[in-house]
């Protein structure tokens, strides 16, 4: 494929060339040029032109598979990760779109789970699946790339699924890389949404780019399975029912070998530095706090909520917060029920990591911070004003 | 020992917005940057060098200005660059890239291979754990410490949500590493000197034997199909009053919602 300008219809109006983020188009006797070298085909100027002068055109149709072999492929299934042999709170969510994606395609959903009990398998029938591949081998209890992508990659191979779901989580994000490399078929980060297309009954997914800024919809038309990670807390759990029922298959671990081995695995988790992913409420203190005292008042409007503590990066340069409670481009990507922030001005390397958040409160001195365009209630004033109140009512109101 | 480090120019995210009447980019004057995750691979890859000996050779897939971001990372301190550039390249995703990236690093018999944790134009983090996959090298992702290189050995500390793992490995071996790890040193006098007069050659994708199958958009099993810009929160509500009746009206609306 390529994208041309026809010269023909185009006025030399210029839009398009600010519209191409990688600086491939340039005005050219009057007319605008597409230098193909540099154009990265991401087909943003396609709609600026008022002249519809832009054009794809397409030379090297995609190595493209048959819809025989395609529909080979049935079923959804979920990677369901564990750590020290619990389930993460990421895979049930994962069976919640798990099951809608499988009801509209009306197939069965399936979770693969490594290095856990039957127990653990059972609770994933509850919370949805049909079926679990159950591998419980002792090499699979700590997370080690090269024996989870060989067998989850057999297990592709051998059952042939049509979609693959991961958590947006160190260990999904670590190798399931490696099994979409390995079966030749697509993989799309961080999925914060997912539909079936009615006509194609392919899978639409979508996930932010650009740090944030920009939205896309990735789609897989020639690959099997196709293959996402979703970004923890998006998507909703599905309905608990204790008596559902379901089929466990134990899958026995052959020829498992690993060049890497998992020596140690270190907890950073006290109580108020608990895991930021898993928090409903985030408080989340910026520059404006002023100095490390500031911390200390978060942590006690955290602790009247029960919530974790974050930090934008000045707070952490500054040195008064460690960075794992750094929050955005650089730090975690978070999205809890609560988001307070607090002396944070909004830049957008902030936004990336928080603004999917359901509540966000900001207190702010300042009324023209960006992080108000983001918030769901503002509160224009000196935090160290606003919060202590904050911390004394939130107390009233829950009695303590 | 050598030393790959796989870098990426990327436009500076934080001013790319997308106009949502039209779901067009808007760029005015944005600057192409190295990575910042790839600084800090680049300055691990420096500190081995430094300590056991060896050469780093940055390599990066991109358009022929990319080059550019080659020749920082030379002023940095690398000893050498490959810029793979052809226009079957155009339209990779990380499948094609890590391919392609792959097939080149084949030629350059590497002990390490470094990443950045991702790209932020793209924010994907799955080109270097699938570069690893296609050199059939083991990878460990996330590294935020390296306690430990010799000639066939390696332990370093991988962050995860809840901590970190202490994980070790034999070589060659693939990291990719984030922010914590270091602090990129700032380019010497010296480096610019080297910056300036290296020769940066341009290899296209029969000079690395990279199938036409497998690279660029046709090599790509995804596709883009649309972008839009992202939902704004349209139903904001701003406090107002004494900052007594503010908290008032904030704790009264998180009980309305159940909140609290
Ligand atoms: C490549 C790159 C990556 C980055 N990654 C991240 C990242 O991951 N996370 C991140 O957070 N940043 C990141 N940044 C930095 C980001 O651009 C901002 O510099 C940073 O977020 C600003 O932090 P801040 O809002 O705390 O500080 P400021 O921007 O200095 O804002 C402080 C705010 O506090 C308010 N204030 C001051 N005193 C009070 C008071 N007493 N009461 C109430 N309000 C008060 C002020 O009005 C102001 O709005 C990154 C930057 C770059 C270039
Ligand atoms: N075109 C490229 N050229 C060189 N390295 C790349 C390229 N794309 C990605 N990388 C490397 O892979 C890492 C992860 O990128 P991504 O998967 O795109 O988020 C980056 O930090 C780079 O180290």
């Amino acid at each position: 494929m390529y994208i041309v300008v026809k010269p023909d219809k185009c006025t030399g109006c210029e839009g398009c060339i600010s519209s191409c983020p990688f600086d491939a188009i340039i005005l050219q006797s009057g007319v605008a040029y597409i230098n193909p070298e540099i154009c990265q085909l991401c087909k943003a100027c396609l709609g600026v032109c008022p002249e519809v002068a832009i054009a794809e055109i397409e030379d090297t149709p995609q190595s493209s598979a048959t819809s025989h072999e395609l529909s080979a492929y049935k079923g959804v299934w979920i990677f369901a990760e564990q750590r020290n042999g619990k389930v993460s709170s990421v895979s049930y969510e994962l069976l919640g779109v798990g099951r809608k994606l499988s009801q509209e395609l009306e197939t069965e959903l399936s979770a693969v789970l490594f290095g856990a009990n039957e127990e653990e398998a059972r609770e994933l029938i509850k919370w949805g699946a049909d079926r679990v591949y159950l591998c419980n081998d002792p090499l699979l209890e700590k997370f080690n790339d090269t024996p989870y992508a060989d067998l989850l990659s057999r297990l592709i191979k051998e059952h042939k699924p049509a979609i693959l779901l991961a958590g947006a989580t160190p260990i999904g994000r670590s190798f399931i890389p490696r099994v979409a490399a390995r079966v030749r078929t697509g993989l799309t980060a961080d999925c914060t949404s997912l539909e079936i297309d009615k006509q194609t009954r392919s899978l639409f997914q979508v996930r932010p780019a650009f740090g944030g800024n920009i939205m896309a919809t990735i789609i897989c038309p020639n690959h099997r399975p196709q293959i996402a990670t979703v970004r923890p807390r998006v998507m909703k759990r599905g309905e608990y029912n204790a008596d559902r029922s379901g089929e466990i298959l134990n899958i026995k671990a052959e020829n498992l070998f690993s060049k890497t081995k998992v020596i140690d695995i270190i907890k950073e988790i006290s109580e108020l530095t608990v895991n930021l992913h898993e928090a409903d409420v985030i408080v989340a203190g910026g520059r404006g706090l002023g100095d490390a005292k500031g911390v200390k008042l978060l942590e006690e409007l955290a602790q009247a909520l029960g919530g974790a503590i974050g930090a934008s990066r000045a707070a952490v340069d500054e040195g008064w917060i460690s960075y794992s409670h750094q929050i955005g481009q650089t730090g975690k990507t978070v999205c809890p029920k609560i988001y307070i922030a607090c002396g944070i001005s909004g830049a957008v390397q902030h936004l990336v990591g928080m603004q999917s958040s359901d509540i966000i409160i900001a207190i702010n001195k300042n009324p023209e911070a960006p992080i108000f365009n983001v918030a769901t209630y503002g509160i224009v004033g000196d935090l160290y004003e606003v919060v202590p109140l904050l911390i004394k009512k939130i107390k009233e109101v829950k009695g303590l | 020992m050598n030393i790959v480090v796989c870098i990426k120019q990327v436009p500076d995210t934080s001013e790319v917005r997308i106009n949502p009447e039209t779901n067009t980019l808007i760029r005015e004057g944005i600057q192409s940057i190295i990575n910042p995750y790839d600084l800090h691979a680049l300055e691990a890859g420096l500190q081995i060098r430094d300590g056991l000996g060896g050469k780093v050779i940055v390599l990066t897939m991109g358009p022929p200005q990319a080059e550019n971001a080659l020749r920082d990372a030379i002023a940095m301190g690398a000893d050498e660059a490959v810029l793979l550039t052809d226009r079957a390249f155009a339209g990779a995703d990380t499948w094609a890239t890590a391919y392609t990236l792959a097939k080149a690093i084949e030629k350059l018999e590497a002990d390490i291979i470094l990443c950045g944790k991702q790209a932020i134009d793209g924010d994907t983090a799955q080109v270097g754990p699938e570069i690893a996959e296609f050199l059939a090298i083991p990878h460990i992702a996330y590294i935020k410490k390296i306690e430990e290189v010799k000639e066939n050995y390696i332990r370093v500390h991988r962050l995860m949500d809840d901590g970190y793992d202490i994980v070790e490995s034999s070589l060659p071996v693939l990291l990719t590493v984030v922010k914590e790890l270091n602090n990129p040193r700032l380019p010497s006098l010296k480096g610019k000197m080297a910056a300036k007069k290296t020769e940066i050659k341009k290899t296209g994708h029969s000079d690395i034997g990279a199938e036409e199958d497998n690279i660029g958009l046709k090599g790509s099993p995804t596709q883009v199909k649309n972008i839009f810009a992202p939902d704004v929160k349209s139903d904001r509500i701003m406090l107002d009053g004494s900052s007594e009746e503010k908290v008032d009206k904030l704790i009264e609306e998180l009980r309305r919602i159940k909140c609290i």
